[in-house]
């Protein structure tokens, strides 16, 4: 496992551009509909949720005007590159 | 008349613009061979024209990932069998979502149908800051597209103008074909989308998004679930308080009709006919309507507005911990209401053996149809007295029988995904819908519909195995001094049966009860009180309520067990025909019939021995 960031470990408000998916990690129907979504490569997102108990799953990440949940096992597959001070509100 | 399809992404307010356009007059069927809810209605067009509309579930691609998005797609692609193609596309978009609308958009204008774009809840984008130019957006899908409020009946004829104009070719757009959206990967279409969206926006203010500060206390990781729970409590406190009036009012206007029956009919076959049979037996059922509707306002409250998506969230892990998901608490909600939609609600969890689990689950939630069985017997053996705190005994047991069945789902899912229905975990995939405030006119609709279907199993299903018992009942006529039950068919079979369940505690007139019952729980009551009014005629006596008799003669151990049973007993003919339909073949009902029935015998007996061991 390598270290670059993923959204699971993403901070909440902070955006981020989807850098990479590795949609092989991910079944293929669950991948389908992530895509369908419009979770794919160059989207802007942001953590605004968590859970509570064990690993504050699953997530709902912001999606342009969108909020989607997800689990992270399916956000562990999905690699981001942070904005720098970029605001988290819009 | 043509048919025209309302064509979309899940919440662009499809189902309130089809509601404005068709009024009342729907009809809600289910396509045949699968469990997606068919919706017909018809509209009227500005030139008094009559339009066939269906309502296809929400779609976020055609390349499908559960089962309501494929008969999206094979509807519109006309490939599904006994279902014309429709002639117009009525595609609705949300105006505040364009970019991801569009995506799905474009796949369905690629078909090159007529299509109209109902640019719909433009009064929620501009709300959100958002002034939006349809006519750009015209110019570069190549289609007709209406601004719509649907909730304020805004846009509606302009909608129906446009119909007409592009079912008779009229459309300004007509043979402007739009090449350039075809064959274009997904990628492609998101970047088109992206596109289209801002050139369809002419100004955007940096207003913040409204809901975000809903959802930071409803999706709170504390307050969250907190909220959520003492929701559901309230609902359930609701279910019980709200709906006493009515009840009682309902009771008496059947008791009254009774009485005016027995008055006027002359004493033979057909007075006992209606007295014994259809008021004593469909009477008892009807009473709970006000309960079944209240539950249901609840529920389609929380659907509308979309606090149902969130409660969802919340759940899911919680739901994780026996291997469903969150999607999987939608339909189990559902099904405290009743099973048959519960089960038909799966349809949205794309994981097959999440689905599968759900559907095995599902008839464990305490439906509405229980409520009788359980308020009948609580209200028969348990005092009306309180436990401290204003808490009565009886709402108390009654609150101990859902948790029962809620155990008991959580513990036979847990199983069943170690076992039958093993599986890689599922995911947890869901849009979380904007907050919307529930219109009442489309509660209304929807409230009406649920009602009418249980109106229509009381005339139907519990009618008629109401009757058959009485039938039963009644023949052979006993001789002087002999029990009339005793000495009719249904008696004897009675008899027999209970061999099988004095194990448990039963008597016989339970043994009767449950046979018919297994059309539907509630049919237990209806039964009791059918099996208890032929018995009070020959002693001569006034027929007591079902309460009275079952106080009078049934143990607490014996009353207990048989709450007990009814925790877990599949007894319903529609949930297992839902069930034999939603999973193509009888492998997995009856695998649900057996694991139930066997569930129900093991609790009941526990229940009944472990109740005559502590004396009660």
């Amino acid at each position: 496992m390598d270290d670059r960031p993923t959204l699971d470990r993403l901070a909440p408000h902070r955006a981020a551009r989807i850098a990479h998916v590795a949609w092989d990690d991910i079944p293929s129907d669950d991948a389908k509909r992530l895509r369908a979504l419009g979770i794919d490569e160059g989207a802007e997102v942001a953590v605004v949720h968590r859970g509570m108990f064990g690993g504050r799953d699953p997530l709902a990440v912001r999606l342009g005007r969108m909020t989607i949940a997800l689990r992270r096992s399916h956000a562990a597959a999905i690699a981001i590159a942070e904005f720098e001070a970029e605001s988290a509100a819009s | 008349m043509f048919r025209a399809a309302l064509v979309g992404n899940p919440n662009a307010g499809k189902s309130a613009l089809f509601n404005k356009l068709t009024g009342a007059r729907q009809k809600i069927a289910n396509y045949p061979g699968v469990t997606v809810e068919r919706k017909a209605g018809r509209m009227t067009l500005p030139n008094g024209e009559p339009v066939e509309l269906i309502d296809l579930p929400g779609a976020y691609s055609f390349d499908a990932a559960s089962p309501d998005e494929e008969v999206t797609r094979a509807v519109v692609h006309g490939e599904f069998a006994g279902e014309a193609t429709p002639d117009v596309i009525i595609l609705v978009l949300d105006a505040a979502n364009l970019e991801q609308h569009l995506t799905f958009a474009q796949e369905v204008i690629a078909l090159g149908r007529p299509t109209v774009v109902a640019l719909n809840m433009i009064d929620l984008a501009a709300r959100d800051g958002l002034t939006l130019d349809p006519d750009a957006l015209s110019e570069a899908l190549g289609v007709p597209v209406v601004p719509t409020v649907a909730v304020r009946s805004r846009g509606l004829d302009e909608l129906g103008e446009a119909v007409t104009a592009v079912r008779s070719g009229r459309a300004p757009e007509e043979g402007r074909t739009t090449p350039h959206l075809f064959h274009l990967s997904l990628p492609e279409r998101r970047l088109a989308a992206k596109h289209m969206a801002r050139g369809a926006i002419l100004s955007r203010s940096k207003r913040a998004v409204v809901e975000s500060s809903l959802d930071k206390v409803l999706l709170n990781p504390w307050a969250g679930p907190i909220i959520l729970f003492a929701f559901l409590f309230i609902v359930f406190q609701a279910v019980f308080a709200w709906a006493t009036p009515f009840a009682d009012a309902l009771e008496a206007g059947v008791g009254a009709v009774s009485a005016a029956v027995t008055g006027n009919v002359p004493e033979g076959f057909f007075r006992d006919f209606l007295t014994e049979g259809l008021f004593a037996g469909v009477g008892a059922v009807v009473v709970f309507l006000p309960q079944i509707v209240i539950l249901f306002a609840f529920i389609l409250a929380m659907e509308m507005s979309g606090y149902m998506a969130r409660a969802a969230f919340i759940m899911d892990r919680m739901m994780a911990s026996v291997g469903l998901s969150g999607r999987s608490f939608i339909p189990l909600l559902s099904s405290f209401a009743c099973a048959i939609p519960g089960i038909m609600a799966t349809r949205s969890i794309a994981d097959t053996k999440d689905r599968l689990t759900t559907i095995l689950i599902a008839p464990l939630m305490t439906c509405s149809a229980r409520l009788p069985v359980y308020a009948v017997v609580i209200a028969a053996v348990i005092p009306n007295t309180t436990v401290g705190g204003g808490v009565g005994l009886q709402g108390l047991v009654l609150f101990a029988l859902y948790i029962a069945g809620i155990l008991g789902a959580m513990a036979a899912a847990l199983v069943l995904r170690r076992t039958v229905t093993k599986g890689a975990a599922s995911g947890f995939i869901m849009e979380m819908p904007r907050y919307q405030m529930p219109l009442l006119k489309d509660m209304a609709i929807g409230l009406w519909q649920r009602a009418w279907v249980f109106l229509r199993r009381a005339g139907t299903i519990i009618f008629a195995a109401t009757i058959a018992l009485w039938l039963l009942l009644t023949f052979p006529k006993a001789d002087p001094g002999e029990s009339q039950v005793d000495a009719s068919i249904a008696g004897q079979i009675g008899n027999g049966m209970a061999v099988l369940v004095e194990p448990i505690g039963f008597n016989r007139d339970i043994a009767l009860s449950l046979i018919p019952a297994m059309a539907a729980r509630e049919v237990a009551v209806s039964s009791l009180g059918t099996i208890y009014a032929v018995e009070a005629e020959d002693e001569d006596v006034v027929a007591d309520a079902v309460t009275d008799r079952i106080a009078a003669t049934w143990t607490l151990p014996t009353a207990l067990a048989f709450l007990a049973w009814f925790v877990f007993a599949p007894q319903c003919l529609s949930t297992i025909a839902v069930a034999k339909r939603e999973t193509n073949g009888w492998k997995w009902p009856v695998f649900m019939l057996v694991y139930l029935f066997g569930a129900a015998y093991v609790f009941a007996g526990l229940t009944y021995w472990l109740a005559v061991w502590l004396g009660l």
